[in-house]
């Protein structure tokens, strides 16, 4: 296993079931203080799932998951970003009756100080300033990569130390897709941890260090991500190459 | 049952305008009871889906705990104005009823949460006959007179010497309620607390993602239901001059028509709601018993010509028809606009 020097996540043996069908069928993964880390697979491989086991919107059915030096297999979520693990969702769950500002408020829900709030509203803005001019609309109704920017923008409101991305670029026009993978190196040389989820394998394995290949429920091979990206296994199935 | 002040409107030979002004005064009077009694229904099933019928119960215990301090602080012949005892009894329901919305949710629907709807909503039929119970065994089977310590005073609405009027405890009434709805919407609207409830009601998983305790949430949710729940059993208690046990139960499912009128889950439609409900049922209360008047028809029948020489008010439906009007409104709107009057499609919400 690569080891990651003072792992802020480590999953030891994850599994995670629906009922009797096991998606993720112990996996061991970490990632480092100020990584950022891809996870990258086909449809169905269980990326999803093990984002849902990681921040307690799934039971965890064996395994462990430590972060930041903790066991903190089985707590709920809420308690989770309150110690700096937050989750951008797959389709990215934006509040569709709340204005911008609202959505944003409510990613800072944890915190208290009123002016760093202010400011790091402004600094969402400056990062997006399509956000800005429509902060006292619904967020509903937004475009597809308004409403991703807007997830990305409300998860750092909370000042998270470790981001799980769900597929950020999913649905999104290559321009934006652009946006949002400039945005995400921008955020992890900010130095914060970052796993990724992606389905655009070659992309997320250009901005990550390192990287793991989930198939049907197991991680199948792991790396560098230059390395990875020169895989011929990875180049065959995820950057659509013949072999 | 209960006595209804003003119900019959004004005297016959009051004007036409005033036995309607009489009817709309006493309407939005009314209507300010449901609208508050409505919200608690609304802000419940905005945020959980669920149908709280223990809700007008809640209302129920407000109007009982108020009747005992009252009644308390009246045999004690302590120095206190009455609007000073009023407003202690207030302040002594509202944490009871909270108490009690906090309760229900707690041990009854918390575990309920992922079940099939028919669950709750059962539960919620059960704890409302065990609330009815236990205030029969706390308090009494009968009507318990509140203590009138209010002097009313009406005051003339038109210049007609016997027209329509409008009482101090009317504009309290209204006040009070306009006062409370505000103030919930500015909470709803302006706090981090009412962005974290409607951030919930539209997707408690993510809002969870966010750091927001939805068990906490929820549970507020249900305190301030109560609480506003609490007022509005006081201002019954006031306006009818009467406590019963079984109170509850047609208030609630009055409000409960308003909140379907209105939009179930939309706060503006349960204020909406609630005052047309009452606007509607006291107008009909007021022209059902002229409109179906059989003395019109005196000319046919010599019969009646004669009975109606005895009762000149000889009608099919006398006022005592107003609770019907409810229920008609509920139906109207359950065939005819399901979403209510303010309410979003289904469509949109899931
Ligand atoms: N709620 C559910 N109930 C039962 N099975 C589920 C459920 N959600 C997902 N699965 C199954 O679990 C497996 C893993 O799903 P998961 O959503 O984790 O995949 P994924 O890698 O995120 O895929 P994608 O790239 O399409 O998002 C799939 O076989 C899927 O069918
Ligand atoms: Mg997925």
């Amino acid at each position: 296993m690569i080891d990651a020097k003072s792992p802020l996540l480590a999953l030891d043996r994850l599994a995670v079931a629906y009922g009797g069908i096991q998606a993720v069928k112990g996996i061991d993964l970490a990632v480092g203080v100020g990584e950022l880390v891809c996870l990258i697979g086909a449809n169905g491989a269980g990326k999803t799932t093990t984002l849902k086991g990681i921040c307690g919107l799934l039971p965890v059915k064996s395994g462990g998951i430590r972060y930041g030096g903790d066991d903190i297999t089985g707590r709920r979520s809420f308690e989770l970003v309150r110690r700096g693990l937050v989750m951008v969702p797959e389709g990215r769950g934006v509040f569709g009756a709340l204005t911008i500002e609202e959505n944003l408020a409510m990613g800072a829900y944890i915190r208290d100080d009123r002016a760093a709030i202010r400011e790091d509203v402004e600094r969402v803005f400056a990062l997006f300033p399509r956000l800005k001019e429509r902060r006292r609309q619904t967020a509903g109704t937004l475009s597809g990569g308004e409403q991703q920017m807007l997830a990305i923008g409300r998860a750092l409101m909370s000042r998270p130390k470790l981001l799980l991305l769900d597929e950020p670029s999913m649905g999104l026009a290559p321009l934006m897709v652009q946006k949002v993978f400039e945005t995400i190196i921008a955020v992890s040389r900010e130095g914060v941890t970052i796993l990724l989820i992606e389905q655009n394998a070659k992309l997320a394995l250009e901005v990550s260090d390192r990287g793991y290949v989930m198939e049907s429920g197991e991680i199948t091979l792991e790396g560098e991500a230059a390395t990875l990206l020169h895989d011929p296994k990875v180049r065959a199935a995820y950057l659509g190459e013949n072999p | 049952m209960a006595q209804r002040p003003d119900n019959r409107g004004a005297e016959h030979s009051a004007p036409i305008v005033d036995t309607f002004i009489q009817q709309l005064v006493n309407g939005i009077t009314l209507g300010s009871v449901y609208a508050i009694v409505a919200l608690g229904y609304t802000m419940v099933y905005g945020i959980i889906q669920l149908i709280n019928f223990a809700h007008g119960e809640v209302v129920m215990i407000g109007a009982m705990v108020a009747y005992t301090v009252i009644a308390a602080l009246v045999g004690a012949h302590l120095p206190l104005p009455p609007l000073a005892i009023l407003v202690i009894a207030t302040l002594c329901a509202i944490p009871a009823c909270m108490a009690v919305g906090f309760t229900l949710e707690r041990v009854a629907y918390r575990p309920l949460r992922n079940a099939p709807r028919l669950a709750p909503l059962i539960t919620a039929i059960g704890l409302s006959i065990i609330l009815q119970n236990l205030a029969l065994i706390i308090w009494s089977r009968s009507p318990l007179p509140y203590p009138q310590i209010i002097d009313t005073v009406s005051y003339h609405l038109t210049p007609h010497a016997n027209g329509a009027t409008i009482t101090n405890v009317q504009v309290g009434i209204i006040g009070l309620s306009i006062v409370m709805m505000g103030g919930l919407l500015l909470l709803v609207y302006r706090t981090k607390l009412g962005i974290a409830m409607r951030a919930v009601a539209q997707n408690s998983q993510v809002a969870g993602l966010m750091g927001i305790d939805i068990n906490r949430v929820i549970s507020l949710t249900f305190v301030i239901g109560s609480g506003l729940a609490a007022v509005a059993g006081v201002m019954d208690g006031t306006y009818y001059g009467v406590a019963h046990y079984q109170m509850g139960f047609i208030l609630g499912l009055k409000a409960f028509s308003a909140a379907v009128l209105g939009g179930i889950g939309n706060l503006g439609g349960a204020m909406l709601g609630g005052l047309l409900l009452g606007v509607i049922e006291a107008l009909g209360a007021g022209y059902v018993g002229d409109l179906t008047n059989l003395c019109h028809l005196s000319g046919w029948s010599s019969s009646l010509a004669q009975r109606c020489a005895d009762d000149p008010h000889l009608a099919v439906f006398g006022s005592n028809y107003q609770d019907v009007f409810a229920f008609i409104v509920l139906i109207l709107v359950l065939v005819f606009r399901p979403s209510g009057l303010l309410g979003e499609r289904v469509a949109d919400r899931a």
